[in-house]
């Protein structure tokens, strides 16, 4: 506990003061690189126009998550169900998953003709596929011999996916949405970045463009920040749940006795 | 009619091995039956088939119309390894089979927590399986099987994986809980040692393919205690079980 909060904290202090002493030194202007203080300066005096960013840029990233959990978890269980599904519907899954979110993020915003939706679409596009795919492993990594108890007792296929094959995949897509909490803030990030304009209210990439287009460069910084922290703390939440979730059973969340 | 009748089955799997040749086996009600043979001799997959699990591809397998008039047979099977889902409790382990069954949530607790007392784990109810040792484990395994209260439990050599002390234990437990309850039992085990001290009768298995080659008497009296496991009587049988396992060995 203790060493895994001094380490990381030390490094990170160590790692500003370098970066506020080279600033400093090197009499690097502001416009090219801000040191620490400066960016948290112009945090704080920006807050009124950060913060609303921030909160959009979470909606859409929350919302392309709880849309990658349902699609993702509810795909994986079907292709669990049926081996013809799966086979029909995977190749096209993956992709979706390796066409760059850039490459296609323009169409996507002329056709769904309504920018918080094609934000929503963009971050979902980039989110789901993390969880697809390791549910579908989970489900898989079942127990051959519980899979025989369970047909010995007479369990038919829903019997058998809801007491055994869910609970055997819980910890693998408890691993994939800790991937995807940071893969729909990136996607809802590059969509935005993309669109060039925030939906109904704009986002910390636009902010972020903005600044860019004003030579605001702390400004950007701070923007930055934030998107960082709010990845952090997605991570941190998802980890949490994760470990709530699983620290009676499963190895993954307990601490070996010595 | 014995309880079970293996006639002539063979199993050959989908890449052509045969694991079973024509084995020919009556189960008779109440007996304990040891299945002794090498291993990748086809025991396990006799077991299987017994227990409705694969089907063999020539010869049958019937069972006793006085004992399960027209039913699905109800039988109970504990695998080589523990076999628990990590997830759930002790007591929620032992109860899976009735909640399949579609048992009411009390009853099932309360008969779950009945059929650990009988394996000697009462006060275990709300351990996690990886809180439990391996004999530990076993024991919720052997609860499990139990808790239908099946006329026919089959084992999948499941003390192979286990020290030699818990082993003994457990050897001694199952002997108790089948004296009790006369549950029919059929054992599979690759152990001499283990097949003589358990069992009335042994059948002998030889490989390739897997085929019943010989049946012993184990004509010893119950209760079999440590005591026995020292005795001549038993080293008598042991010699003789040995001598018929390397002949199946040699004609394999």
């Amino acid at each position: 506990m203790s060493a895994r909060i001094v380490a990381p904290a030390v490094m990170g202090l160590l790692m500003l003061v370098l970066w506020e002493g080279v600033v400093r030194l090197a009499d690097i202007p502001p416009y090219v690189l801000p040191g620490p203080l400066v960016v948290a300066r112009t945090l704080i005096a920006d807050w009124g126009m950060l913060a609303p960013a921030l909160v959009v840029t979470l909606t859409i990233t929350l919302e392309a998550l709880a849309a990658a959990v349902v699609v993702g978890g509810m795909l994986a269980i079907l292709f669990s169900l049926s081996r013809w599904l799966e086979l029909s519907l995977f190749p096209y899954a993956i992709i979706l998953q390796v066409t760059p979110i850039v490459a296609i993020a323009p169409l996507i915003i002329t056709w769904a003709n309504n920018v918080d939706l094609s934000l929503l679409i963009c971050a979902w596009l980039v989110a789901f596929f993390p969880i697809l795919s390791n549910t579908i492993l989970g489900l898989r990594s079942v127990d051959h011999n519980l899979l025989a108890l369970f047909e010995l007792y007479g369990a038919g296929r829903w019997k058998t996916l809801i007491h055994l094959r869910l609970p055997a995949a819980l910890p693998y897509f408890l691993g994939g949405l800790r991937i995807s909490g940071g893969l729909a803030l990136i996607g809802a990030v590059v969509a935005e970045f993309v669109a060039g304009t925030g939906g109904s209210a704009s986002g910390l990439a636009y902010r972020i463009l903005e600044a860019g287009y004003q030579l605001r460069i702390p400004r950007m910084f701070a923007a930055l920040v934030l998107i960082s922290a709010a990845g952090i703390a997605i991570y941190l939440l998802l980890s949490l749940l994760s470990y709530l979730l699983l620290r009676r059973w499963h190895e993954s969340a307990i601490e070996a006795e010595s | 009619m014995p309880l079970v009748a293996v006639r002539g089955v063979s199993r050959i799997f989908a890449n052509g091995v045969q694991a079973l040749g024509g084995a020919t086996l009556d189960i008779e009600a109440g007996e304990f039956l040891s299945v002794l043979g090498p291993s990748g001799c086809g025991k396990s997959t006799l077991l299987r088939l017994i227990a409705g699990l694969a089907s063999p591809t020539a010869g049958t397998i019937e069972w006793s119309k006085g004992e399960w008039p027209g039913g699905k047979p109800d039988l109970g099977f504990v695998f080589q390894e523990p076999t628990l889902m990590p997830w759930a409790t002790a007591l929620a382990n032992v109860a899976l089979p009735l909640k399949l069954h579609g048992v009411a949530r009390s009853e099932r607790e309360a008969r779950a927590a009945e059929a650990l007392d009988h394996v000697g784990l009462k006060g275990f109810e709300r351990t996690w399986p990886r809180e439990l040792s391996g004999g530990m484990k076993m024991r919720v395994s052997i609860a499990r099987a139990l808790v239908t209260g099946p006329k026919l439990l089959l084992m999948d050599e499941p003390f192979a994986a286990l020290d030699e002390i818990t082993r003994h234990r457990l050897n001694a437990d199952l002997l108790a809980l089948w004296e009790r309850s006369r549950i029919t039992v059929v054992f599979v085990t690759h152990s001499v040692f283990e097949s003589v001290f358990l069992s009335q009768r042994i059948a002998v298995m030889a490989a390739r393919p897997g085929r019943i080659v010989s049946e012993l008497k184990i004509a010893a009296p119950y209760p079999r205690t440590e005591a026995f496991r020292t005795s001549a009587d038993y080293a008598a049988h042991c010699r003789l079980v040995s001598t018929h396992l390397s002949e199946a060995m040699a004609a394999a």
